[in-house]
């Protein structure tokens, strides 16, 4: 029984047995709601619940443990030099799980039977003919402990797939008789229902915190897999990047590091004078009717996709300063720059400044400011020795969040920056960062067993190590410094 | 009486502003004129950046075609005679093309245009090479034709639209292998007797992608689809989630480690930059769980994990926003607190709730990177399946994908279609950003 089949039994029955906990619920007070102890729509969810809830719980896990098992049970079938290599057995089972469904797919379409599917042992180079013809293509002929073991695999998967579906439907049934046998006039419907309820909020919850496991997880594997071919040393202080194709490869973090940090450096040039400035005159100059027209289209900017700004690099910025400094100066001959991608990230980069800054500066109250201008100061000697310090804790906060938004940008770069991983000083010359290079490796058919692949956990992690300290810090610095007015 | 030190002389009138006065005027001059170049600035640099990329998007919507008769010689297209479309089958393309710029050349000599200069070879150049393709399966769909003359409008190639957009000019052809001037005088001529015109072109929404030699059909459709199938994912799954976790947290969460774990997580994942949750998917759900490669499905779980954190935070804001009296009156009455949630303060919540499901919508449709880690930027020429056949599992593209796709393609041709792709993109996002107006005129409440 397919998957979706057993989901809508599942389903069936848990309608069911809301219909009928609701029933017995209504009959066992005699047709006098009052006498119930929760509203006859509560027993009926009861019901629904202990049909569907354990069902759906023992599927799941029965479709996460099944295939753990049935490969270990496989290993077995493989050769000692194969098992004894992680990357071979992964591929060996890749294999295995191919045939296996290209086997399904013709006995589904009718071009053999099931037996005959069974029956193949000894004919590794029919098994492959009859997997092209159903558009199953494997790389090389199956050899016969791949054909033994895709076997077995269809056999288990098939016996699986039986005690699954009966003891999931066992238990929904169950789930049935149970909730009907309970529902009675004083049956406590209400609480438990909002318990399950309760745990299911709880479990939704608790996503945001398995997303920050699986992410701290798949990086820390994949990485821990890469520093074992790579030596960590040589990663962390290497100054070249030469990634090879035919092995042999430097990765040297530094060269990238260095472009990551710089165009930083300049975006928050560009950003931070112009968002500050920005928010200054909103918040302290423009009347209420001006600040109403111009904080929205500030804000436009922030709602545009990153992958705009990107062709706006490529297409306008790149060429501009090529032509217009980096040649009459022979600076150099590049569209792509450290400056391109610096300014255009610090121009996306501005709206995010300029309204947290403009937040802050609104929260610092009105009697400072009084106070300043009664003493004779004019409004800006008040901005600036009054309201900007006051405020500058947050806007220390707000530089160090917009500095991590630039290391972490990843379309601009890619289509602005380059792609030759360099140290040096002139902004005008192409450069590449972490980011890019994720997307580099990444991108396009990747085996996950070279280094060359395998680096951009590496380097996601140093990402993720890095964007985060600097969101922590700046939160530490806004907590600590903040400044509290009654 | 002490002695008191004499006051100081007044400089002058008071009606005459002293130098430091006037250099404190102009301080505060300069200071408020530097806030307002600041934000001329950031303004000016935003309409510089929708200018250009509206002035080249606008042409990828008008496409130059060639309307010509053609005469369909059984002789050419069906050899055997048998009109037997399998037979017919054998003619490839090129037969095909050559029988067009053969025709044209013809149609062009019987209405007095000379071709003087340009060889049937670059005649078939200025064809798109979509053309013989389209002819043929019409052809084959219709063996009765061959021997009819039809009035055939097939796309000019992408040079000769970027001509009559004025990309392409005698400067750059002189400079470009793939065009002449004498082509160019020659469609000046074509242009003129009507042959060669330009009209709008839907087709830009609705075709899937073309590869990298035929600018002039590639289309937006898969990567509509494959948005709009990842949007309609993100939705069904990150509302629920969203909700239920910001009900569980702002309404319920006793104050303990755990509550303080998941919300200082929410807070440090909203700053987790996208291309991290790209990796997360390619090696959760990609590599571990073996779920199809560039799937709209992979996508929206993506999409999903990393508007998670958005919507949270929006959703608890307008939940904290119901005043604490409902609640009160609710409980009061005898409601239990998950009624109380469920009937009073939700409701009252949701115009809220959905302004922030939008908005994080609209980033989640912007985003491209953690949709290039997952596959998306693959070359995808057929649609996705519809999603009750599995389409969410077919290989798709995204529309910010799309314009990164494009724009790192050599031909300039692509260059314009990837600003037009943003102009789709862009018109989606003020929609989205337009409800959103509409939803807070229309629910704003102050209690």
């Amino acid at each position: 029984m397919s998957i979706a089949i057993l989901l809508s039994a599942i389903l069936t029955l848990s309608a069911l047995a809301f219909v009928v906990s609701r029933q017995r619920a209504v009959a066992s007070a005699g047709g006098n709601l009052r006498a119930l102890h929760s509203r006859p729509a509560m027993y009926g969810w009861f019901g629904a619940l202990s049909a569907g809830v354990p069902a759906l719980l023992a599927l799941a896990a029965w479709l996460i443990v099944q295939p753990l098992l049935i490969e270990r049970d496989l290993r077995g079938m493989f050769p000692e030099s194969v098992q004894a290599d992680a990357s071979a057995l992964t591929l060996a089972m890749e294999d295995v799980r191919r045939v296996a469904s290209g086997l399904d797919q013709a006995v589904a379409q009718g071009m053999m039977t099931a037996e005959g599917a069974q029956d193949l042992t000894g004919q590794p180079e029919a098994v492959r003919q009859l997997l092209a013809e159903i558009g199953v293509a494997l790389a090389a002929d199956v050899s016969p402990e791949v054909l033994a073991a895709a076997q077995d695999y269809r056999q288990m998967a098939h016996d699986g797939a039986l005690w699954r579906t009966a003891l999931v439907l066992a238990l929904a049934v169950a789930g049935l008789i149970a909730a009907a046998a309970l529902t009675t006039r004083d049956f406590r419907a209400r609480n438990h229902v909002e318990r399950v309820i309760l745990l299911i909020l709880m479990l939704a919850s608790s996503v945001a915190v398995l997303t920050t496991v699986g992410i701290v997880l798949s990086m820390l594997t994949e990485a821990g897999r890469f520093f074992g071919m790579y030596p960590i040393q040589d990663f962390l202080f290497g100054l070249t990047w030469n990634p090879q194709f035919r092995g042999n490869s430097t990765f040297g973090l530094l060269p990238l590091l260095w472009g990551t940090l710089y165009i930083s450096l300049v975006a928050l040039l560009v950003a931070v004078p112009l968002g500050v400035f920005s928010a200054i005159y909103l918040s302290e100059y423009a009347s209420a009717r001006v600040r109403s027209i111009i904080k929205p289209l500030i804000e436009v900017i922030a709602g545009i996709p990153t992958v705009v700004f990107g062709l706006f690099a490529l297409v306008t910025v790149g060429p501009f300063l090529r032509d217009v400094i980096a040649r009459p100066l022979s600076l150099g001959d590049s569209g792509s720059s450290v400056m391109t991608a610096g300014i255009v990230i610090g121009i996306l980069n501005i709206p995010f400044v300029a309204s947290l800054a403009d937040d802050i500066m609104n929260a610092v109250p009105q009697s400072l400011r009084d106070a300043s201008l009664g003493l004779g100061a004019t409004r800006s000697e008040t901005i600036r020795q009054v309201v900007v310090p006051a405020a500058l804790p947050g806007i220390v906060g707000a530089i160090l969040l917009a500095g991590s938004r630039a290391i972490g940008e990843t379309m601009i770069v890619t289509m602005g920056a380059g792609a030759a991983a360099a140290i040096d000083v002139n902004p005008f010359v192409a450069m590449t960062t972490i980011t890019v290079k994720i997307v580099g490796a990444l991108t396009g058919d990747t085996a996950f067993d070279s280094p060359e692949t395998l680096v951009a956990f590496a380097l996601g992690m140093t990402l993720f190590v890095l964007t985060l300290g600097l969101n922590v810090f700046a939160l530490y610095i806004v907590r600590k410094y903040r400044e509290q007015y009654e | 009486m002490t002695d008191t030190p004499p006051l100081p002389k007044a400089a002058g009138s008071l009606l005459e502003l002293d130098a430091r006065t006037r250099r404190r005027n102009a301080a505060e001059t300069r200071f408020r004129l530097y806030g307002i170049a600041a934000v001329a600035f950031s303004l000016s640099i935003l309409f510089v950046m929708l200018f250009t990329i509206f002035s080249d998007g606008v042409q990828s919507f008008r496409q130059a075609s060639i309307t010509f008769d053609v005469t369909l010689d059984p002789e050419r297209l069906d050899p055997e005679g048998n009109r037997n479309p399998e037979e017919m089958a054998d003619v490839t393309t090129i037969g095909y093309g050559n029988l067009l710029s053969d025709q044209l050349s013809a149609y062009m000599v019987a209405r007095g245009i000379s071709t003087e200069g340009v060889s049937a070879r670059d005649l078939n150049a200025m064809i798109s090479r979509d053309g013989p393709g389209s002819l043929r399966a019409q052809v084959l769909a219709d063996p009765t034709m061959l021997g009819q003359t039809i009035r055939f409008t097939t796309y000019a190639s992408g040079r000769i639209d970027g001509y009559m957009k004025g990309r392409v000019t005698r400067d750059t052809a002189a400079r470009d292998t793939n065009i002449s001037v004498e082509q160019l005088d020659l469609a000046d001529r074509m242009i003129e007797a009507g042959i060669l015109t330009a009209a709008f072109n839907w087709e830009f929404l609705t075709r899937p992608d073309a590869s990298d030699q035929r600018p002039e059909v590639a289309g937006l459709g898969v990567a509509i689809l494959g948005s709009a199938y990842m949007m309609g994912l993100v939705l069904l799954m990150v509302l629920p989630l969203g909700v239920a976790a910001s009900i569980y947290l702002e309404e319920f969460a006793p104050k303990n480690r755990f509550t303080d774990l998941i919300e200082v997580n929410i807070s440090n994942l909203a700053a987790v930059p996208s291309i991290v949750y790209g990796i997360l998917g390619l090696a959760v759900f990609i590599n571990y769980a073996q779920f199809p490669r560039s799937s709209a499905l992979v996508g929206a779980l993506v999409l999903t994990l990393m508007t998670l954190p958005t919507i949270i935070i929006a959703t608890r804001a307008s939940l904290r926003a119901v005043p604490p009296s409902i609640r009160e009156a609710a409980l009061g009455i005898g409601a239990s607190k998950m009624q109380t949630v469920f009937h009073h303060v939700l409701p009252l919540a949701t115009p809220g709730i959905l302004t922030g499901t939008i908005l994080g919508l609209a980033s989640a449709l912007g985003e491209t990177a953690p949709l290039l880690l997952i596959g998306m930027v693959a070359f995808v020429g057929t649609y996705p399946a519809s999603p009750l056949d599995g389409g969410i599992l077919d290989p798709a593209t995204a529309l910010p994908v799309q314009v990164y796709a494009w724009a790192s393609r050599s031909d300039p041709a692509f260059i314009e279609r990837s600003s037009g792709a943003i102009i789709v993109l862009l018109a989606f996002l003020l929609i989205m950003n337009l409800v959103v107006i509409l939803l807070r005129r229309r629910f704003e409440r102050r209690w």
